[in-house]
């Protein structure tokens, strides 16, 4: 059954019907739709909601849940999220799966409450001290969230890692048609390490202070490991008119929205341009990426930032190929004409340096 | 030969890290020595700081996680309110409770959270080499108050039990100390009362225990026992600050 649904409310019940059973979360515009629909919903399912006293508790609340067994998660946007990476670093650290919501609004600092995609670095490179990973999964509309979701906490549970679900304030606040029948909710797993109390077990300890040098970077080494599994066998993206593409247009969440509107325009005027938008930020699809350059000579970046995941795009292009960008920071939502205009400037460039080349 | 007094079953035989004279192994010792008494032992999850109690998950035979500095009472908070039925106590120094975990703490007493803190109050940042904690006494000289406190530039002393008083939901509040056998026995007494008071979910307990730390003090053993009693205890007044079961 179809309902209206604003992406935080969605995200709620797909969090709901995904198994977690305790949130914590502390107020932040623009994802408090999120914390007031898990203050009514929890007590209605069974679970737990706390009002914490801030991100800081929120994120450690988690994490003793998390080390109690439970599936746990928070939520916040940007200031809040800066505050709870203490938290993740634990939480990578221990190896306790935990899945935080990072609805995305203009910085630094203060900033605003508009959407944007400023937060990507924080999110794909930890975000906190120490070597580490998260997942970050970037939805890209409201029912997307019903895939995303379980998603997120299946990976958590499977890894034992923070899972990142990077929206932004427009996700958040819009409204939507959303179908929760096809949300598989994902399969308990073992958790052999949880703390339950030492009844006819050994005692168990869950900590991240190690001393030994050695036996500290054994355990780099170990997370290391898991983060390259995760390379290996979790990214995801979606293509979008990329077969005959001389362009291709990369693009995430909101972004790739507003790019999948300004590709369909500039098809109409015959511009050969494709669209490739990870839902994995990271890991981020570099191979896909080094695939398509063997094909494609331009890649077209557009952000709502002043510049963050075209790294990553340069990055898996090793120097292969043209990397174009525009990028909007602030909060700034462009039109898809505005992008589309952008795009088919930079489109028409490298043809006819194409086409000088082969004069 | 029989033992008058014996290592109790669950504590490891491990060597303490902690310096001589110090507190932290006799509450260490009392807080094996109740859990196991009242039979905690399958049920108990420990909550272990940043400073120094914080290798005391070499020394228990109990499930225990070690929290960020300060995070404490929400990490505790979390196991908690998935395992009600678990006796949940969370080990804080004064730097933790009362500095960095003040928020936390706090609030997790004005929810009434049924768990329990056990709250090592020695003056001093002992870990990171004696540094200026909030408990720390008017003129008392530390490292970060290398000409004393000076209540201008460094506040006043914070009397935890007190301050956590005045809040609704804290059930059970008692300040003891380790420096001497009558004292250490009133300190297990208290622990006792405090995790009673959670298994019969009454809401926040609390014991703050005064202990020594003669190495950052400057003081031989002896004489950081004797100060307890002369000078710290005079701030800190010994006693049960709150019990609303009387």
């Amino acid at each position: 059954m179809r309902r209206l649904m604003s992406g935080n409310a969605a995200l709620g019940e797909a969090a709901v019907l995904s198994g977690c059973t305790h949130y914590f979360g502390y107020p932040i515009t623009p994802q408090n739709e999120l914390t007031e629909y898990m203050a009514k919903r929890m007590p209605e399912v069974g679970g737990v909601f706390i009002q914490s006293e801030s991100e800081i508790a929120a994120i450690n609340m988690v994490l003793g849940a998390a080390a109690a067994g439970a599936r746990a998660m928070t939520s916040s946007s940007g200031p809040g999220i800066s505050l709870k990476q203490e938290g993740i670093s634990y939480l990578a650290a221990d190896e306790l799966p935990a899945v935080i919501v990072n609805m995305v609004r203009g910085g630094p600092g203060m900033g605003n409450i508009s959407a944007a995609q400023s937060d990507y670095f924080q999110a794909t490179r930890g975000g906190g001290h120490g070597d580490y990973k998260n997942v970050v999964l970037a939805p890209g509309s409201v029912q997307e969230l019903t895939t995303v979701m379980p998603l997120a906490f299946d990976l958590a549970d499977r890894y034992r890692n923070p899972v990142i679900v990077l929206g932004d304030g427009m996700l958040g606040q819009m409204m939507e048609p959303v179908d929760f029948d096809g949300l598989v909710r994902p399969p308990d797993c073992e958790k052999d390490y949880i703390l339950t109390g030492a009844q006819d077990r050994p005692a168990r300890k869950i900590h991240s202070l190690i001393f030994d040098t050695k036996l500290q970077e054994e355990h780099n080494w170990k997370l290391f490991r898991k983060f390259q599994l995760m390379e290996q066998h979790e990214v995801r993206f979606e293509t979008y008119l990329i077969d005959d593409a001389e362009m291709i247009v990369v693009a995430y969440g909101i972004g790739a929205r507003i790019a999948k509107g300004a590709i369909r325009r500039l098809r109409q005027e015959g511009l050969k341009i494709g669209l490739l938008r990870p839902i994995t930020l990271w890991p981020f699809p570099t191979k896909a990426l080094q695939e398509m350059v063997k094909t494609v000579g331009d890649f077209f970046v557009f952000e709502m930032s002043a510049g963050q995941m075209v790294e990553d795009v340069k990055l898996a292009l090793e120097g292969k190929g043209r990397v174009h960008f525009y990028g909007r920071p602030g909060g700034v939502i462009p039109m898809p004409i505005e992008l589309a205009r952008i795009i088919s400037r930079h489109y028409l460039q490298a043809q006819a340096r194409a086409d000088r080349k082969s004069r | 030969m029989s033992g008058v007094y014996d290592r109790p079953r669950l504590l490891k035989e491990a060597h303490f890290h902690y310096c001589p004279g110090c507190g932290h192994g006799i509450i260490n010792r009392l807080l094996m020595e109740v859990v196991d008494e009242m039979g905690l032992q399958g049920s108990a999850i420990c909550v272990a700081p940043a400073g120094c109690g914080m290798l005391l998950y070499n020394y228990f035979e109990i499930d225990v996680i070690e929290s960020a500095h300060g995070r404490g009472a929400a990490v505790a908070t979390g196991i908690k309110r998935v395992r009600p039925e678990n006796l949940v106590l969370s080990y804080q120094g004064d730097g933790d409770l009362a500095a960095i975990g003040t928020a936390e703490g706090l609030h997790a007493a004005n929810r009434g959270e049924n768990i329990t803190v056990i709250f090592v109050n020695n003056g001093v940042y002992g870990m990171t080499g004696g540094q200026m904690a909030p408990t720390t006494l008017l003129d008392q000289v530390t490292t970060t108050t290398p000409r004393g406190r000076d209540s201008v530039t460094a506040g006043h002393p914070i009397r935890v039990c007190e301050v956590f008083a005045t809040l609704d939901g804290s059930a059970y509040l008692e300040r003891v100390a380790v420096n001497k056998p009558a004292a250490v026995k009133k300190a297990k007494k208290a622990i006792g009362k405090a995790f009673q008071c959670q298994l019969d979910g009454r809401g926040f307990s609390l014991v703050e225990i005064l202990s020594p730390c003669p190495v950052n003090w400057k003081m031989a053993p002896l004489d950081a026992c004797r100060y307890i009693d002369e000078v710290i205890a005079k701030r800190f007044p010994l006693g049960v600050i709150k019990d609303t079961s009387c």
